[in-house]
């Protein structure tokens, strides 16, 4: 393991860095749209709890924000300094797209953001809600793209090859290739529950220790209105997305399902160890035929298992297995959180449940860890192929000596280690200070004469 | 005219990738200049007030960046694709260098004890991440061994004297502009140092475009041969004429306590320095041998990009200069949103 195979370095660095990068993208994707709802809000009522939310958020926005500009832009050049066989073969298809997000999306970003940030006191009012709606746009097209490209890497279309290269043949098949449309759903609406359960947590955590009781109110009201009806939701899409994959990838399929021998109805298992030299699991404990059912629609339906692919072709099984497992899990936790949480607040119970309330403070990770087990699933799954049945994993790495990669694997570790701990524990702090006694703000329709413009935004340090 | 497009659509993507790769050089420069300068700066207040006055247009800056990097892929991926490899280890050290400039920006006004940390980071973050664009450029120049479309060199071959020298002339060009931005951007105290900060960066930035003009032909006989082969060396002359000219501006600028012409002097030294590599290495995108013809892309997924470039590219523009616009005028040293 440590003679430093620039393969296996190269999958560990980039697995390592996306799944620190997706984070981000995961937690402000939501968080730009709620601002925006806040920003509305507060302009509309001049209520100042809107206003001391925005505010605070905003703080916790722009650190998490920097940690993904940050790591992505990493990723943009690791694609070339670590898979340039990829880049060299699919560049075609893997370039515009990737370009398209830039223009249309990281340059939106990058300079609306700026008015976010620092120019409450420079631009009126309204500008300034244009200029936040603006920046969650552009995560959402941010999304688009990068979901068009990862997408079309799972399940290719509009294309054919010529002399080991890959050519377009249909751009619109390419971006909205067959997985495109599950697979955007499907993270936009992790990001939103991602945030939802985050402010959830920290609105329920403030209420708990008895302090900003108003504004924990509002943070916990407008979570669970999110993430009441988009959980369950969520089992839906991700359903639906589980059938585009038994039609497109059925190896990746049959590993996250545990799933052998293609003659007989599969059960729905609740835990197993997959042993791969063996081919068969252990210690299974399932509800006969319920995979089957899902799958196929049939109790006896029968799909194909991983038997059915030579070992060189299927992915590791039980990591695919038990990160699959990890994120159904904390989805019906999420769904019955949502659905719980909605029986409370009709009840007008919602804010004096103790249990509830600890049981969201607890949850306010979930939504992380389910979108890492989720991309572990997807990314995992689709090995031994980078592009789906075109190009393998390790057909695609680069010519860089084994020790280059192992430099730069170790370096990143040590950088985002201490990156992420600071961030973390700055936006804990931020957290922790909470709402200070801030002097109302003038309204919205003043903050344009020169008085307000004189004013320093904030007072937070 | 389609069966000119294999020959048009390479050139037209050049020019494009031209100006993103010097718009980044142009924009990030300043701001990375910044953190060169930081640990000279003669106050607590001084750093304050340079980060900003940056604070609210980095990312945008940085954005260039990620431009260039995803349009080489798009318009040009054999060049992206043996490059990027070839310059592994600047490449991953520029992105380090990057990550801790950039984080430092929020970082620093949280932090209360540790201040001093992030003040570290984002100078050292900004030194190596300038010195390793200025490295990678040197090591562009010197060419790289390619054999069936792929890198075929060493981990190593990019460390020479001259591609190291690069990384000092960008450092110095860096810290030019960066000086000439905050001339428009400070006030009393930091002003005065700034205008000193010019006048050294500028003497620097002439001494290292000297030397860096007389070495790059030595690196190959076929640049030497485009500048001084006859009837080139005439047509050519003016380049490094305007050149001299631009830091005799410059330095009378500086000594006129000029707002913006320092800056804008500083922006054309840039030009006519680009424009002399281009001159050096044109129609070659992985010098000496793959040609943007050769490494261009299907012309089918170059029309796809360049539908969407031609509106969009100026769209981006418009909003960059309203973006600095908005931020116009002296940075206070208590603006921010901290």
């Amino acid at each position: 393991m440590f003679d430093a195979d620039p393969l296996f370095l190269s999958r560990l660095q980039f697995a390592f860095t996306i799944s620190f990068h997706i984070l981000f993208p995961a937690f402000t994707i939501g968080l730009a749209a709620w601002l925006v709802v806040l920003e509305a809000l507060w302009l509309r009522t001049g209520r100042q709890v809107y206003r001391d939310l925005v505010v605070l958020w905003t703080k916790v926005f722009a650190i998490s924000f920097g940690m993904g500009v940050v790591s992505g832009v990493v990723l943009s050049y690791q694609f070339g300094t670590n898979w340039s066989r990829l880049t060299d073969i699919g560049g075609n298809v893997l370039g515009p797209l990737l370009s398209y997000e830039v223009m249309t999306a990281f340059f939106l970003e990058a300079s609306f953001l700026g008015i976010m940030l620092f120019g409450r006191d420079r631009v009126p009012g309204p500008v300034h809600f244009a200029a936040t709606a603006v920046v969650a746009l552009g995560t959402l097209i941010s999304a688009f793209w990068i979901l068009a490209a990862n997408s079309w890497m799972h399940t290719p279309a509009g294309y054919e090859i010529r002399d080991g290269i890959v050519y377009v043949t249909d751009w619109f098949k390419v971006v909205f290739n067959p997985s495109f449309p599950y697979r955007l759903t499907h993270m936009v609406a992790a990001a939103y529950l991602t945030t939802a359960f985050v402010i959830a947590a920290i609105g329920a955590w403030y209420h708990l220790k008895q302090r900003h009781d108003a504004h924990a109110r509002v943070m916990i009201g407008m979570a669970l209105s999110v993430f009441a009806w988009l959980a369950p939701l969520q089992i839906f899409i991700g359903d639906e997305h589980g059938l585009n994959v038994a039609k497109y990838q059925p190896a990746k399929l049959a590993a996250m399902e545990g799933h052998w021998e293609s003659d007989q109805p599969a059960p729905l298992l609740l835990f197993a160890w997959p042993d791969e030299a063996a081919e068969r699991n252990r210690l299974e404990i399932g509800i006969p035929n319920l995979a089957s059912l899902i799958i196929t629609h049939d109790l006896y339906g029968t799909f194909p298992g991983l038997k059915d692919f030579a070992p060189a072709d299927r992915p590791s099984v039980p990591i695919v297995f038990w990160a699959f497992r990890v994120m159904v899990g904390l989805g019906l936790l999420m769904a019955f959180a949502g659905l719980a949480g909605a029986w409370l607040w009709y009840r007008g119970r919602l804010f004096e449940t103790g249990w509830y309330l600890r049981l969201l403070v607890a949850m306010g990770p979930a939504g992380f860890i389910a979108v890492l087990a989720g991309w572990i699933t997807a990314e995992v799954g689709r090995q031994p192929w980078v592009v789906h049945g075109v190009l393998r994993t390790a057909d695609a790495v680069s010519p860089v000596p084994g020790g280059s990669v192992l430099t730069s694997l170790a370096l990143f570790v040590l950088v985002y280690g201490v990156v992420f701990g600071a961030g973390v524990y700055y936006i804990a702090r931020l957290i922790q200070g909470g709402f200070n006694d801030e002097p109302l703000r003038p309204t919205p329709d003043e903050s344009t004469d020169g008085d307000a413009l004189q004013r320093p935004m904030a007072a937070a340090e | 005219m389609v069966e000119h497009l294999p020959i048009i659509l390479p050139l037209i993507w050049a020019v494009i990738l031209a100006l993103a790769v010097f718009m980044y050089v142009l924009l990030d420069g300043f701001d990375l200049g910044l953190g060169i300068l930081f640990p000279l700066a003669p106050s607590h207040e001084a750093r304050d007030q340079m980060m900003i006055s940056v604070a609210p247009v980095w990312d945008g800056n940085e954005t260039w960046l990620v431009l260039g990097g995803a349009g080489l892929l798009a318009a040009f991926p054999q060049a992206y694709s043996v490059m990027l490899p070839a310059l592994y280890i600047p490449l991953i050290l520029m992105l380090i260098g990057l990550i801790l400039r950039g984080v430092a920006f929020e970082f620093r006004f949280r932090a209360s004890t540790s201040r001093w940390l992030w003040d570290v980071a984002f100078c050292a973050g900004s030194v190596t991440a300038a010195f390793m664009q200025g490295v990678s450029l040197g090591a562009f120049i010197q060419g790289f061994t390619v054999v069936d479309r792929a890198f075929a060199g060493g981990a190593f071959d990019w460390l020479t004297p001259f591609a190291l020298f690069c990384g000092l002339a960008v450092l110095a060009g860096y810290a030019l502009l960066a000086a000439g931005w905050l001339i428009i951007k400070a006030e009393d105290a930091v002003l005065d140092w700034a205008y000193r900060c010019a006048r050294s960066a500028l003497i620097a930035v002439a001494a290292a475009l000297v030397i860096v003009s007389l070495w790059t032909p030595l690196q190959h006989p076929a640049i030497a041969l485009r500048w001084f082969a006859w009837p080139n060396i005439l047509m050519l002359s003016p380049v490094p004429l305007a050149a001299a000219l631009t830091v005799l501006a410059a330095w009378r600028a500086l000594a006129a306590r000029s707002t913006y012409l320092p800056f804008l002097l500083a922006v054309v030294l840039f030009v006519l320095a680009y424009a002399g590599l281009g001159i050096s290495l044109f129609p070659y995108i992985v010098p000496p041998s793959v040609s943007i013809w050769d490494a261009a892309a299907d012309p089918k997924s170059q029309i796809f990009l360049l539908y969407g470039t031609v509106p969009l590219l100026p769209i981006v523009l418009a909003y960059t200069a309203y973006n600095y616009y908005v931020f116009r005028g002296k940075t206070s040293a208590h603006g921010g949103y901290h």
